[in-house]
């Protein structure tokens, strides 16, 4: 039997969601979403040097109801990133690194970052 | 780059079904993973009915039973069945734990056992551990020391240098928090992962070791440790409740405090 013949064994496929797993793959989810949609507010920047018509046309674009579906799952992933940002530097100086805490301060992070979208777009619509 | 699918080899296909004995009535189906390496073949789900009247308690005490009265082809390692050999560790519904903590009433519906996660299998739940050795050698995990021993007695630890310890020494070595890492899985030939980490960690506030700056030095790298990203996974599954994501932390801020930051 050779040794490299071996199988791997089964990993995320089996592996029962965890909340500590799934937070952090949020975090880089959002960081992605975020990236994405910075390119979006470039396009707009650019929309807005070009003069009126263009930033007009824009403005149509950004209003559609699938952009702004968008906009409002990007403001959520940017304070997602935000908050869980916090909680992360926190970690760093050795703190809320128990289960407990750890769990709270997570759950903390998504109840919030909700209530901020809420906010921010309650204004807005 | 992460794999995220299994190789074709690994992929796992339909079993046999082993029904429960004539009368049973407490029955609970135990769905584990097997693989022969003799066979050629790829792993397969092999299901037990189990008669829970006629069973102790935890997981280890069902795949014992069914080795001994159905299927005695069924492999695995285990030996002190108290939690502090750290041989029993499989991915038990779910999450990695130890077989003979476990109890069967913790889990609901079928209980499934697969090896620890992402590890090359020598044979149904036992995985080659052999690279997870050699990452623990690798710390050199052993005091180290420049002075000499005292002539006539051990070196001393005052009892507040050794509640450092706390937590650490603990640990049994089982692999289940490293095997639940996904950044172990993803980096495993070069992240060292929890488990060896907070060995690290143990020798690293250890007040009578002389190597401190030494064992610093050795961590000090993108992959070794610097693939911690705190998910945390480690401290969730670990059997014994010990917390290497917090060792982990320690030994970043004290690489900073090193650095004079």
């Amino acid at each position: 039997m050779e040794t490299n013949q071996r199988p791997l064994s089964p990993h995320l496929q089996i592996y029962r969601p965890q909340w500590t797993s799934v937070l952090s793959i949020m975090h880089r989810i959002s960081g992605v979403l975020l990236s994405v949609g910075t390119v979006l507010m470039v396009a707009w920047l650019v929309a807005l040097a070009q003069g009126e018509q263009a930033y007009q046309s824009m403005i149509g674009f950004m209003s559609s109801p699938l952009v702004l579906v968008a906009l409002i799952g990007w403001t959520l992933a940017l304070f997602y990133h935000l908050l869980n940002g916090i909680r992360h530097l926190l970690w760093d100086t050795g703190t809320m690194l128990d289960l407990k805490p750890a769990r709270a301060s997570g759950w903390m992070v998504v109840i919030l970052a909700v209530v901020l979208t809420a906010v921010v777009w309650g204004g807005l619509i | 780059m992460a794999e995220f699918r299994l190789p074709k080899n690994s992929r796992i296909t339909k079993g046999k079904h082993y029904p429960a004995p004539d009368g049973a009535s407490n029955v609970k189906t135990f769905r584990i993973y097997r693989w022969d390496p003799d066979s050629g073949q790829n792993p397969r789900i092999d299901s037990y009915d189990v008669d829970l009247d006629d069973c102790g308690p935890m997981v280890l005490d069902a795949i014992i039973k069914i080795k001994n009265e159905m299927d005695p082809t069924l492999t695995f390692r285990r030996s002190c069945r108290e939690g502090i050999c750290g041989s029993c560790a499989f991915n038990i519904d779910g999450t990695n734990t130890l077989a003979c903590t476990k109890g069967i009433d913790e889990i609901k519906g079928d209980v499934k056992l697969y090896p620890l996660p992402h590890m090359p299998v020598i044979k149904d739940l036992v995985p080659d551990l052999t690279h997870f050795y050699a990452q623990y050698a690798s710390i050199r995990p052993w005091i180290r020391t420049q002075s000499p021993a005292p002539p006539d007695k051990e070196r001393l630890q005052t009892p507040e240098d050794r509640e450092y310890l706390d937590g650490l020494y603990e640990c049994i070595l089982c692999a289940c928090c490293t095997t639940s890492c996904p950044s172990y899985w993803w980096n495993g030939d070069r992240y060292l992962g929890p488990a060896v980490l907070l060995q690290a960690y143990r020798w690293l506030v250890d007040s009578r070791d002389e190597a401190t700056g030494e064992r610093l030095d050795e961590l000090e790298d993108p992959f070794k440790l610097y693939r911690c990203h705190t998910i945390m996974n480690c401290a969730q599954t670990c059997p014994k409740g010990l917390n290497p994501a917090k060792a982990i932390a320690e030994i970043k801020k004290m690489m900073l405090a090193r650095q004079g930051m």
